[in-house]
């Protein structure tokens, strides 16, 4: 990788430790061994259920969280506070800085994301006292959430590459939200005619199909996942991810840093 | 060969909500700096001289013109390889040491790592900055912040550095120390481009000096050729407190201060004061030609500017 692109991603990676957004972990170890103390205690046959379902909601939604806490910010913020001029007026292209703070916060998710699963299939052993063969899914449940997570940061990027932070936040937890229903936005468009019919088709393409992520109710059943699936997912999260760094790229490329 | 020739470059940012205002911060500026000279750009706060410095470094893009640095394109990334530059009032991650920084600034500069460590030592040392190791910059003053952003801009070993008001926020000890590097770095053939409204620094550092106000250039030249104009008046200066009936009949303003007197009169009336000096024997310390100042040149060029806009409008 291009030395100045790692050196970013290292920095923000760096930045992300040192605001403690890796305490996020101690909140999550928290919840997750309360539920499995909790459900051990109540429950008789779904303790594997509940803990998965559990386990990789939060592992979703805290990654979320900090993808667009942290990825509204990665851009506006170093515009606001200045540092970006020193970088800036160093042999550093925009799209250098652009990626390299998108693969700092990409990694900082990556690594919050293993610890979690660590403590998914600890909270796992603790119950089921053994790991069964359908809880190797687990681990594909998690890369799908590790794809959503790219898409979600490279849109919280995008919006930081142009607007203030707080409209940032609320364009991708908006665009998060409508993409989560994503598949119930193309049913719609199927069934509606003329103009609304255009409009919800549109917007349905348009917004990312988190939907199709969320394969956390089979695993939690042990059903099976399709290759075919797999291999949708990672190049739909590349492409989208992909069409939205560009994006960012020619916006930022355009920015007078006043 | 030129270090720096701007060729034209403006600025006109429009504003309002729907941003068809124009507001011109900077009208075309043709400016040529020579390699290993220190060059001053002075003007009032809102002159157009951070525009100017952000449109060279490429933060700001302008709406026309152009400019070469180092011979090349100025928008060329290897240029920028070659050039230092500390933007004004600068603000660093507060959450690294010092010395990370300067290590992540480094890398981005192209330094190899085995150079590294050993510039960024140097650079610290040079900049006054010792026993700060382990320490967070959240946790430096604004003149300790100001010295690191002097070692961010000198580390790579630039040929041109840019400095946007470089003794901001320093104690009139940092200031003289910044002084002293600036000439420092003129001695190792950099050529520095420093931008200031504090006039005496740049009288007292540079080799040519540029006015700017309201975002047009009204003057451009060598500090001794602008403060050259002699004003036909000499200054006299004699140990004591007396001031003699007769250099007042001359016609002489004086101001007594210490156990000196000063006075200003005009030049035809030396020879007698000198003669009414000796008469009253008193010890004469200093005659010399009244010179402009380059305050004075400063505020005669703003106030030209001035009328000259109420003129138009």
């Amino acid at each position: 990788m291009n030395t100045r692109i790692a050196c970013i991603a290292s920095n923000t990676f760096r930045e992300a430790v040192r605001d403690r957004v890796l305490y996020n972990l101690i909140a999550f170890a928290l919840l997750l061994s309360g539920a499995a103390i909790l459900v051990g205690l109540i429950s008789i046959e779904i303790e594997r259920l509940v803990v998965i379902n559990l386990g990789l909601a939060a592992v979703s939604l805290f990654g979320v969280v900090i993808a667009i806490f942290i990825g509204i910010g990665l851009v506006s913020k170093e515009i606001e506070k200045r540092t970006l001029y020193t970088v800036l007026s160093r042999p550093v292209r925009r799209w250098e800085f652009i990626v390299g703070k998108f693969l700092g916060l990409a990694g900082t998710l990556a690594v919050n994301a293993f610890f979690m699963a660590i403590g998914v299939f600890a909270a796992l052993l603790y119950v089921s006292h053994k790991f069964t063969r359908p809880d190797a899914l687990i681990l594909l449940a998690l890369y799908f959430i590790i794809l959503e997570f790219l898409i979600v940061c490279s849109l919280a990027l995008l919006f930081s590459s142009f607007s203030s932070p707080l409209l940032s936040a609320v364009f991708a937890f908006s665009l998060f939200v409508i993409g989560s229903f994503a598949d119930d936005l193309r049913g719609f468009a199927g069934m509606a005619r003329g103009l609304t019919r255009w409009l919800a088709t549109g917007a349905a393409y348009l917004v990312p199909n988190f939907s199709a992520f969320n394969v956390v109710g089979a695993v939690a059943h042990g059903q099976p996942v399709s290759a075919q699936l797999v291999l949708h997912n990672t190049l739909y999260a590349l492409f989208y991810t992909a069409m939205a760094l560009s994006a960012a790229v020619l916006i930022f490329e355009r920015r007078n840093l006043k | 060969m030129a270090a720096i020739e701007i060729l034209g470059l403006e600025k006109t940012y429009f504003i309002g909500f729907w941003r068809k205002r124009p507001k011109r911060a900077l009208l075309p500026l043709h400016l040529a700096i020579e390699e290993g000279e220190i060059f001053g750009f002075l003007g009032p706060n809102g002159a157009g001289k951070t525009t100017t410095l952000k449109m060279l470094m490429g933060l700001v893009f302008p709406t026309a013109g152009t400019a070469r640095i180092l011979g090349r394109e100025w928008t060329d990334p290897e240029v920028k390889a070659q050039i230092g530059f500390l933007p004004e009032q600068p603000y660093f991650y507060d959450y690294l040491t010092a010395h990370e920084l300067l290590d992540y600034y480094g890398q981005l500069s192209g330094v190899p790592a085995r150079e590294r460590k050993h510039r960024m030592e140097e650079v610290l040392a040079r900049v006054g900055l010792h026993d700060i190791k382990g320490l967070q910059l959240r946790k430096f003053s604004k003149g300790m912040l100001q010295r690191v952003g002097i070692a961010q801009a000198i580390l790579h070993n630039p040929k041109l550095v840019f400095l946007d008001e470089p003794m901001s926020g320093l104690d009139p000890l940092g200031r003289r120390e910044v002084r002293d590097l600036i000439e420092q770095l003129k001695r190792e053939g950099k050529t520095v481009f420093f931008s200031t409204h504090i006039l005496s620094d740049a009288e007292a550092l540079c080799d040519r000096v540029a006015i700017i106000h309201r975002g047009e250039l009204r003057g451009v030249g060598a500090v001794e050729e602008l403060t050259s104009t002699i004003q036909g008046k000499v200054e006299v200066i004699w140990q004591g407190t007396r001031v003699p009936a007769s250099m007042k009949a001359l016609g002489a303003e004086c101001h007594v201060t210490g156990d000196t007197v000063r006075a200003v009169l005009p030049e035809t009336q030396q020879d007698a004061a000198i003669d009414a000096l000796r008469r009253e024997r008193i010890r004469l310390i200093a005659i010399t030609p009244l010179r402009t100042s380059l305050e004075t040149y400063f505020v005669e060029k703003l106030q030209h500017s001035q009328t000259s806009a109420g003129k138009t409008s």
